[in-house]
């Protein structure tokens, strides 16, 4: 009974308490996020913003949440049912599984893969079944132009960041994140920080770019674009639903942090491994840098007008593909004549 | 050791379901949604090989580029099902004749599979030490190490079919009207602006 226990009931046991202590911080993350927008948005246009329920409104994202929770679950005719109720459910889980390899501190990762950059890959670009299959099984034409400028969209651009993800993962030399991170704490020239985006600050500034229209956030939400496609794949989503795609998009845009965090700005690491920084544990450090990315996409939003179509796929394809396939070969050669390349 | 054994019957058993699906499923679209979950379970059984690599390009490649396209593809395709079924009966001969010759070359093949006498001794030591090495950093080596110049081949290849494909479904078409961003950004003020000095009373002539 004993060895049952130890070998097989605790490990699960103990997954399970692990993956609880990823999801549920990440989850109050989600809802503060959707007010942190609020907030920052309503500041940059001299604005209040919620401000009615709690104090200075903190408790906003979870009225919004009942909101949703109370209201009727529409099926529109013709729709396919199965289809239809999956596609919101594999945006969101697809969101929190990618949290799976991401270490927050030495050794904090509930699975330590070799491969963990790649699963970061595959993972961010399985996002875009849950667009495609949500355009389609709704059965309406809004939803599925949505649908399907989004697919394109996010085809596209997948292509600059896995080229940008292959040159990082060449200066690291390593596909574990872990590894990945540690690899930027040896400080650059001897006092700048080692992280990648010092080095590699063009390709950070692509990087994150195309993160944005990966996410289809603004300037690139183009498939939820509200004067041309209502409300894109979402328009026929109501309910639960559409609450669990409005958490998944959120969550992906956490994740999205998390992964810049992880490629460029250094994961755990301080700035500078002396007295006052290497204080602050390292997972503050982690939301610290996820916190500025955010913060960068919401500023973002408030700041530029969206994209046209056309000129997105330009962008996509005659800009960042040419750049980053450029960086990529700049920097083997460089890797190469420095005799940097390990054994 | 039992709980990969489960897995592997787990992700096995799916992916036969996941196969079925495809082939039986009248809707094109869930039968292309039926052939990702398929991918999926090939991939959890590279995990369980401890091919994680080839697993994780699985994902990647198949169901993150290829299958997008073809849903892409199916979707906007307007498949009239009754229009399929109609010669079903007209057809079937020869659907029965190539499928024939597959099964009987199939068979042909596993009933004279013979196992090599050094294949037992390689499959016990693996040539690179799968301790020492990481499979990513293996197939990386034998890839771009020993075989290099094949490797470049198929990319020429898919080079080559890539061109072709554009080639044959390229058409020039007129009357489009299309922004060319160099073009705006080499426009002076002076090729578009005239700045006149008006007179007062008389106006511009």
């Amino acid at each position: 009974m004993a060895e049952l226990w130890t070998s097989y009931i605790w490990p699960v046991v103990w997954i399970v308490i692990q993956i609880l202590m990823f999801l549920v911080p990440i989850l109050i993350g989600v809802a503060y996020l959707t007010y942190a927008e609020r907030k920052i948005i309503s500041a940059m246009q001299m604005r209040i913003g919620p401000n009615v329920i709690g104090w200075f409104g903190l408790l906003q994202p979870f009225a919004d949440a009942l909101k949703l929770l109370t209201k009727e679950t529409v099926l529109p005719t013709g729709a396919s049912p199965v289809v239809f109720f999956l596609a919101p459910m594999i945006t969101f889980s697809l969101a929190m599984l990618a949290w799976a390899v991401i270490p927050v501190n030495p050794g904090w990762v509930i699975s330590d893969l070799n491969v963990g950059v790649l699963y970061l890959f595959a993972i961010s670009s399985l996002g875009v079944y849950g667009v495609v299959m949500a355009g389609w099984a709704s059965n309406s034409r809004y939803a599925f132009l949505g649908a399907m400028r989004s697919a394109a969209q996010m085809v596209s651009y997948e292509v600059s960041i896995g080229f940008i993800m292959i040159t990082v993962l060449m200066t690291a030399d390593t596909l574990n994140l872990s590894a990945l991170v540690e690899a930027q704490a040896e400080p650059l020239f001897g006092f700048l920080p080692g992280w990648y985006f010092i080095p590699h600050l063009p390709m950070f500034v692509v990087f994150f770019i195309s993160v944005l229209a990966e996410t289809n956030r603004h300037p690139f939400d183009l498939p939820e674009a509200e004067s041309e496609l209502v409300a894109g794949f979402m328009t026929e989503y109501s309910s639960m639903s559409f609450a669990l795609f409005f958490l998944g998009e959120y969550a992906n845009m956490i994740m999205m942090s998390g992964m810049v965090s992880i490629l460029f700005l250094g994961g755990w690491l301080p700035p500078y491994d002396v007295a006052p920084w290497n204080l602050i544990p390292g997972v503050v450090w982690f939301a610290a840098k996820i916190a500025f990315c955010l913060f960068i996409f919401i500023w973002v939003r408030a700041t530029f007008p969206r994209y046209r179509y056309d000129q997105l796929m330009r962008l996509g394809w005659k800009v960042f593909l040419p750049l980053s396939l450029i960086w990529l070969a700049l920097t083997a050669g460089f890797l190469v004549y420095f005799d940097k390349v390990p054994a | 050791m039992i709980a990969a054994t489960l897995a592997f019957y787990l992700f096995a058993a799916l992916a036969i379901v996941g196969a079925l699906n495809v082939i039986f499923q009248r809707n094109p679209v869930h039968s292309v949604l039926w052939l990702i979950f398929t991918f999926f379970n090939a991939a959890g059984l590279f995990v369980l090989l401890g091919a994680e690599f080839v697993a994780m390009i699985l994902v990647i490649v198949y169901v993150g580029a290829v299958a997008v396209l073809f849903l892409f593809v199916v979707m906007m395709l307007d498949i009239n099902i009754t229009m399929v079924r109609e010669g079903f009966f007209k057809y079937m001969p020869v659907g029965l004749l190539v499928g024939g010759i597959l099964l009987a070359e199939l068979i042909i093949v596993f009933a004279g599979w013979v196992m090599s006498d050094s294949a037992e001794a390689m499959r016990a030591a693996p040539a690179p030490d799968p301790s020492a090495i990481s499979n990513t950093e293996a197939l990386g080596l034998i890839l771009y190490t020993d075989y290099v110049y094949l490797f470049q081949a198929s990319g020429i290849i898919l080079l080559v079919a890539m061109i072709g494909s554009i080639v044959l479904t390229h058409r020039t078409r007129t009357g489009v009207r299309k922004q060319v961003i160099s073009e705006q950004n080499a426009r002076r003020p002076s090729d578009t602006l005239e700045v006149v000095k008006v007179e007062s009373g008389k106006g511009l002539q």
